[in-house]
């Protein structure tokens, strides 16, 4: 595929913190840091993939691109613009270039709702298209996902995750956006139709020229998928390289924690495993410095002491660490 | 089974002419149709409606009507019969009839005061947990309060300081039984909000308006038709039993809490029928509407049962 160099979305130091509430007057007695200072940034056409394990701000990274949340600090460039200096209205209109895929395909369809409904609501909104033409677009929209004209009317209790997970596909690429964020897209699916969406993802992607922000666990799937992989630990990004670059020679200790975990499928095959100490310590006291420098066996004086930034070893391969 | 039955057969992209999906509210009427005391309950419901619609139809005499000024003393209490059914009171009026006018009283006000305080609980709900903090705590503190609340005596002050009439009566039980309704909407509001679908509405520009509306309303529907529903039924003896103490319905109307309060003095002398009958009819209309209630909750969240 053709890739354009242009920087489509660029995220910097964008922090999330939830406040804490507590006590009978429900002050404010801390607060979790969700996502806390991540620069990054996605080229148009291009997938970039955000692994990380569990709690570690990617999913909430993802609702504050598209403002779901509200950023606590920091600044995203779309096509130039911050949006986070957007109001309500302008945000309204935004709204048609950036699209959002859930994970858990149960959860992100309103059960009242058929399919037909569903799909053509953004048009709805956005005024896109009325009667006889809005149906005409819902159907063209359900036969490139995979479904078909008898569908329109059914509800979502009446179809299978997959089916659903092609609907909400359907339902994001009704504004005919550019960017999509996909968070966890396949993890809640059966692996024999996660390979499906999957292809289907990047057939979409070839024709209608999308961008994805690819957040997910599952590396493998990540590695499938992305052109660029981009690591998150503890609401920080600590790696971000072009995939085979990455997943070959990974320089960040975490992301080498990280991939040995990999399981390879030949019994055969004998590799070093990486184990970590201890647990991912909590996101509202994270430790100075380095947020990785308590389970790091390199870890010198000054990891706890100065936070790494994110630096070019090379071939647009950043790394956030005190040993390069 | 029928049901499922035929979607099989229309296997995905084989299928030429359009199906129409069945809706959940559509699952939940089939459901509700196997469950036979809901549908006991829903038949005694909608005989009691039927009965207070057609009254004048299906009575003989007027529910003022005292016999004993033309038919003398034979008509005073006479005890059930052909010709008087339920028998007669000590001035000589149909039990029957009466009861049969009393079911206009007992099911208006069920009704009219449910509907008020589905309207103030709903909103006042809602408002708590779509916006929650400072609203949220003073909504829930205002339930709090009314739940705490001793609610009879409220209503027994104002029917006392107020001319009593129909209006006042559900107005009063109305603005003091929406709690429950409060905290139900609340409760759902604030797990429905938190559902990926709401998000994906916010994410396709959708308003406020619209997300309570479209996606946020309709899911809470059903917990509330169910607790109106049960409402209903306790709100008919609330009525009943404020118009036995005389606050409710003033006589000559005749309310059957009422009746049972005239009947009372008569029972122990063997002049039953009086008391009797209005209660048989206030625990059939009560027990219609419990049955019919849990028949509704078991259909509309078929998880809970299990």
């Amino acid at each position: 595929m053709m890739k354009n160099q242009e920087k489509l979305l660029e995220v910097k130091g964008v922090k999330k913190y939830f406040p804490i509430k507590g006590g009978i007057l429900q002050k404010t007695v801390g607060y979790v840091k969700a996502v806390d200072g991540v620069d990054m940034f996605i080229k148009r056409g291009e997938t970039l993939g955000l692994v990380g394990e569990s709690g570690c701000g990617k999913s909430t990274l993802g609702r504050v691109i598209l403002r779901l949340l509200d950023a606590t600090e920091g600044e995203i460039n779309y096509g130039g613009k911050n949006i986070l200096k957007l109001k309500k209205e302008q945000m309204r209109e935004m709204r048609k270039k950036m699209q959002i895929i859930f994970q858990d395909p149960y959860a992100s369809l309103n059960p009242r709702m058929t399919i037909g409904d569903i799909v053509g609501e953004p048009m709805d909104i956005f005024n896109l298209a009325k009667g006889q033409e809005k149906e005409e677009k819902v159907l063209e929209l359900l036969h490139v996902v995979g479904l078909g004209t008898q569908h329109i009317r059914r509800y979502p209790h009446e179809f299978s995750g997959g089916q659903r997970q092609r609907i909400g596909i359907a339902r994001a690429l009704a504004v005919d956006p550019e960017l999509i964020i996909c968070d966890e897209p396949v993890s809640a699916l059966d692996v024999s139709v996660r390979s499906q969406v999957l292809n289907l993802m990047q057939e979409l992607q070839e024709k209608f020229s999308l961008t994805y922000l690819f957040i997910s666990h599952d590396l493998s799937v990540v590695k499938h998928i992305s052109d660029r992989v981009s690591v998150m630990y503890l609401g920080k990004v600590v790696e971000i390289a072009e995939k085979n670059e990455l997943y070959d020679k990974p320089l960040h200790p975490y992301t080498r924690a990280l991939l040995s975990a990999i399981p390879i499928p030949d019994p055969e095959v004998k590799r070093e495993r990486i184990i970590l100490e201890g647990d991912v310590p909590s996101p509202v006291n994270p430790p100075s410095g380095c947020h990785f420098n308590t389970r790091c066996k390199y870890a010198k004086l000054e990891c706890s002491k100065i936070e790494p930034q994110l630096k070019d070893v090379g071939s647009e391969h950043f790394v956030a660490c005190h040993l390069f | 089974m029928e049901a499922k039955t035929e979607i099989k057969n229309i296997a995905p992209g084989r299928a030429k002419r359009k199906i129409e999906g069945r809706s959940l509210w559509m699952d939940a009427w089939l459901r509700l149709r196997k469950n036979k005391s809901a549908m006991f309950g829903m038949t005694l419901v909608i005989i009691i409606c039927l009965a207070a619609i057609f009254a004048p139809y299906i009575t003989r005499y007027d529910p003022y009507d005292q016999l004993i000024w033309k038919e003398g003393a034979s008509a005073k209490l006479a005890p059930p019969s052909a010709a008087h059914w339920f028998g007669t009171d000590v001035y000589g009026r149909d039990i029957y009839t009466r009861v049969v006018y009393g079911a206009r009283i007992s099911l208006q006000i069920g009704f009219a005061a449910t509907g008020i305080s589905v309207i103030i609980g709903v909103i006042l709900g809602s408002l708590a947990g779509y916006y929650g903090g400072f609203i949220d705590d003073i909504i829930s503190w205002l339930t709090n309060v009314i739940f705490a609340f001793p609610f009879l005596l409220f209503v027994l002050a104002l029917v006392a300081y107020l001319p009593p009439s129909l209006p006042l009566m559900y107005m009063s039980i109305g603005i003091i039984s929406w709690a429950s309704f409060a905290r139900v909407a609340r409760g759902q509001v604030i797990q429905v909000k938190g559902m990926e679908y709401v998000e994906a509405a916010t994410a396709v520009g959708g308003g406020d308006g619209r997300i309570i509306f479209k996606h946020i309303l309709p899911n809470i529907l059903a917990p509330i038709i169910v607790q109106a529903t049960l409402e209903v039924g306790s709100i008919i003896m609330l009525e009943s039993s404020l118009s036995f103490l005389g606050f409710g319905v003033q006589p000559p109307k005749p309310a059957w809490g009422y009746m049972i309060n005239e009947g009372r003095q008569f029972f122990l002398s063997g002049q039953w029928w009086w008391s009797v009958f209005p209660g048989i009819a206030i625990m059939a209309l009560v027990l219609g509407f419990n049955l019919f209630g849990d028949g509704l909750r078991d259909a509309l969240d078929p998880r809970l049962k299990q």
